[in-house]
């Protein structure tokens, strides 16, 4: 029954989870809320198709990127591109000096669309290049790195400096990019107006749908092989390496499918949000986006969406109300989630709450329930294995 | 790019920016050596690393605020006071966050850079409160201001020169330091091998603690240098630490001649393209060819051949 428990899809537990996280997605907001905060909510849940892919490279696979952000900005800016240039139509640009192009490249003296802004015209196009660009970007870096060795704290820097250089190029190049504005007033998807409340409910459905979509695949790799080979190779490389697997390969993988998740949450971020701007793409959104997967707990692919939710729920009630608050407080979540809770909120629900619901049950019953899988205790000093027990739950 | 320019043109060009460069050059020394040695050294990812040089450029402010009230005859001086004031303030918080937080964290590198970070941004909110969210500026001394003319077409800032005997003295310093001081012996013993360390009686604790301490101190004399060249605001320092990480990198880590080779072939490519290029797409090349060439030579410039 052990194997099998390891390998199936789903255990019984864990779909009930799915389901609990399911209804509050699903029913719950929505019900509870109204359509401007449902949208606020949709832009949160679009911050967690990253949190996903980073519980995948950095939970599970061990590699922490800093640079997440470039996949977010660049499917981001990929869907951008495309309502840009459809809300950029002759008559809708007739006063422009070059009618036909986006506003801001007018406003720059561009006087022709640049050739690799025209596929973007093409909705199938931009479609596959929001997951296609992004993955091609991280496998490029990823193979790069990875044959070589390069992991740990130095992937981190260098993904750092690509979030920075990518930055950096899209304000230098406003006449093609929009610069620190980014690509604004976005209007409609093949003539559907996107700013419209209905318009607006209807996206968060499919983003609510989409992410489900990546936490299932997420769950799918985790129950595979390469999942267990993925925590295998973060607790021991070497021993994985010497047993005969390509290490180098599986990173990559695992790289990629976290870039191709943000790359999606990239394009329903803009599509809800209505712009696209670096702010979004460079050091300090990325290194946020560690956070909210640190909060839901780096091993736990539903913790990453909690965590996401409530981080970006606290900010904007903090930063509303008591803005010097905020970052006071930002700084010492990343410090207690660090020191006090490196499993963050699934840690605390598996090792805290989890078990003493079980005694609870347990003791209703014949008494006869094995005591819950004991969990590593104090595992802030053995934290170079992160309580495994916690992954394979 | 070079098109249009005479050969005596581009000379001077070079010239020029190649000294506009080394005041660039100085400043990385300054900031990339600290973290040299807490990075290099100690193996930590120190994301505050900035806030620690924004602690310096505050306090040398207040110095020279000091100064001008209550002892307006010394003016001239007070730099050199706040210098050694910045070193002392920057040096106790480090040593403070060592003791706090760093030491808990010697074995998650990963989670440092996340804690450090998060301690950058409690520091970032404290210097708002505390100091405003406008830059704040000190008055330079009278023999600081002007410049010398080398040539007709070349002229040297003072307070530039200054930076860069500063970032030469405190070069040579860190240098007698790590390789003539017991101190430094104790370091490298320890990055060599720990446990071996410890086991000869080296109390490595201690050592942690005051490495990390100094560099902290010599981030704070580098923001208390940047004050002679520019203003001082509560993010300045989110704005240096990706070249900062990037120059120690580059270098090779826990090698001072590595970083200090790297700071300069950054700050020169970055200063004479800024001259053809617009600033942004200077600095852009100069990061992808950084970038670039880690890909290929992970290790950095100068690696230290080390068991692992």
């Amino acid at each position: 029954m052990q194997s099998d428990r390891k390998t199936r899809f789903l255990t019984r537990e864990e779909a009930i989870y799915f389901g609990l996280l399911a209804a509050v997605i699903f029913l719950i907001l929505p019900m509870a809320l109204d359509s401007f905060r449902l949208n606020l909510f949709g832009k949160y849940l679009s911050y967690a198709f990253v949190a996903i892919g980073l519980v995948l490279c950095w939970g599970a696979g061990g590699i922490l990127s800093l640079g997440q952000g470039v996949f977010f900005g660049l499917g981001g800016y990929a869907m951008a591109m495309f309502l840009k240039l459809e809300a950029s139509t002759p008559e809708a640009t007739a006063i422009q000096s070059t009618p036909g192009i986006p506003d801001f490249m007018d406003w720059n003296q561009v006087t022709a669309l640049p050739w690799w802004w025209e596929p973007f015209n093409s909705l199938a196009f931009t479609l596959v290049a929001v997951v296609a660009v992004p993955v091609a970007f991280a496998f490029i870096i990823g193979v790069a790195m990875f044959r070589r060795r390069v992991g740990g704290v130095y992937f981190a820097i260098i993904t750092q400096a690509i979030a920075a250089i990518l930055t950096i190029l899209i304000i230098g190049q406003q006449g093609f990019t929009g610069g620190v504005n980014g690509i604004t007033d976005l209007r409609t998807l093949k003539g559907w107006d996107i700013r419209s409340d209905e318009a607006k409910e209807i996206l968060y459905f499919v983003n609510a749908g989409l992410l489900f979509a990546c936490l299932f695949a997420a769950q799918y790799v985790r129950r595979s092989k390469l999942g267990r080979l993925l925590i295998a190779m973060r607790d021991q490389e070497d021993r994985v390496r010497f047993s005969g697997y390509d290490v180098a390969s599986f990173k990559v993988f695992v790289f990629c499918l976290g870039a191709a998740f943000a790359g999606i949450g990239g394009a329903m971020f803009t599509l809800q949000v209505g712009f696209m701007s670096p702010t979004l793409v460079g050091i300090v959104p990325s290194i946020e986006m560690v956070i909210f997967a640190a909060v839901g707990g780096r091993l736990s692919i539903l913790g990453a969406v909690y965590g996401t939710l409530l981080v970006n729920w606290a900010k904007t009630t903090l930063s509303e109300s008591f803005p010097e608050l905020w970052l006071l407080g930002l700084g010492a979540l990343f410090i207690a989630v660090v020191m006090f809770f490196p499993n963050g909120l699934a840690g605390l629900w598996s090792e805290q709450v989890r078990p003493r619901l079980r005694k609870l049950f347990a003791g209703r019953g014949a008494g006869a329930t094995p005591p819950a899988a004991p969990v590593p205790a104090n595992s802030a000093s053995a934290p170079d294995r992160p309580a495994a027990k916690a992954a394979a739950e | 790019m070079f098109a249009g320019y005479s050969a005596g043109e581009l000379t001077a060009i070079f010239a020029m920016q190649g000294f506009a460069g080394l005041i660039l050059f100085s400043v990385f020394v300054l900031m990339a050596l600290g973290l040299a040695i807490i990075f290099g050294q100690m193996g930590v990812i120190n994301m505050a690393h900035g806030e620690f040089m924004i602690l310096g450029a505050y306090v040398t402010y207040l110095v020279s605020n000091a100064f001008a009230t209550h002892l307006p005859d010394l003016f001239s001086i007070y730099f050199f006071v706040a210098m050694v004031l910045a070193f002392l303030a920057s040096g106790a918080l480090g040593m403070l966050v060592e003791w706090g937080l760093i030491r808990h964290l010697y074995r998650r590198p990963l989670d440092t850079l996340l804690a450090t970070w998060g301690l950058s941004l409690i520091l970032q909110q404290i210097y708002r409160s505390v100091f405003g969210a406008r830059e704040v500026g000190v008055t330079i001394p009278n023999w600081m201001m002007g410049s010398l003319p080398l040539t007709d077409m070349i002229e040297v800032p003072i307070n530039g020169l200054f930076v860069m005997v500063l970032a030469v003295g405190i070069s040579v310093s860190i240098y007698a330091l790590m390789f003539r001081s017991r101190w430094g012996q104790q370091v490298r013993a320890i990055n060599q091998n720990r446990v071996m360390a410890g086991a000869v009686g080296i109390n490595t604790e201690r050592t942690d603690r005051l490495t990390f301490g100094i560099g902290c101190g010599i981030a704070g004399v580098a923001g208390s240098a940047f004050t002679m060249i520019g203003s001082t605001g509560p993010t300045s320092g989110q704005l240096y630490i990706v070249d900062t990480f990037l120059v120690v990198v580059f270098g090779g880590a826990g090698s001072l001649l590595g970083t200090i080779a790297s700071a300069f072939t950054i700050s020169q490519a970055q200063s004479v393209l800024e001259f053809f290029l617009s600033g942004s797409m200077a600095k852009v090349i100069t990061l992808l060819v950084v970038v670039g060439i880690l890909m290929l030579r992970p290790q950095g410039l100068f690696a230290l051949k080390l068991r692992k």
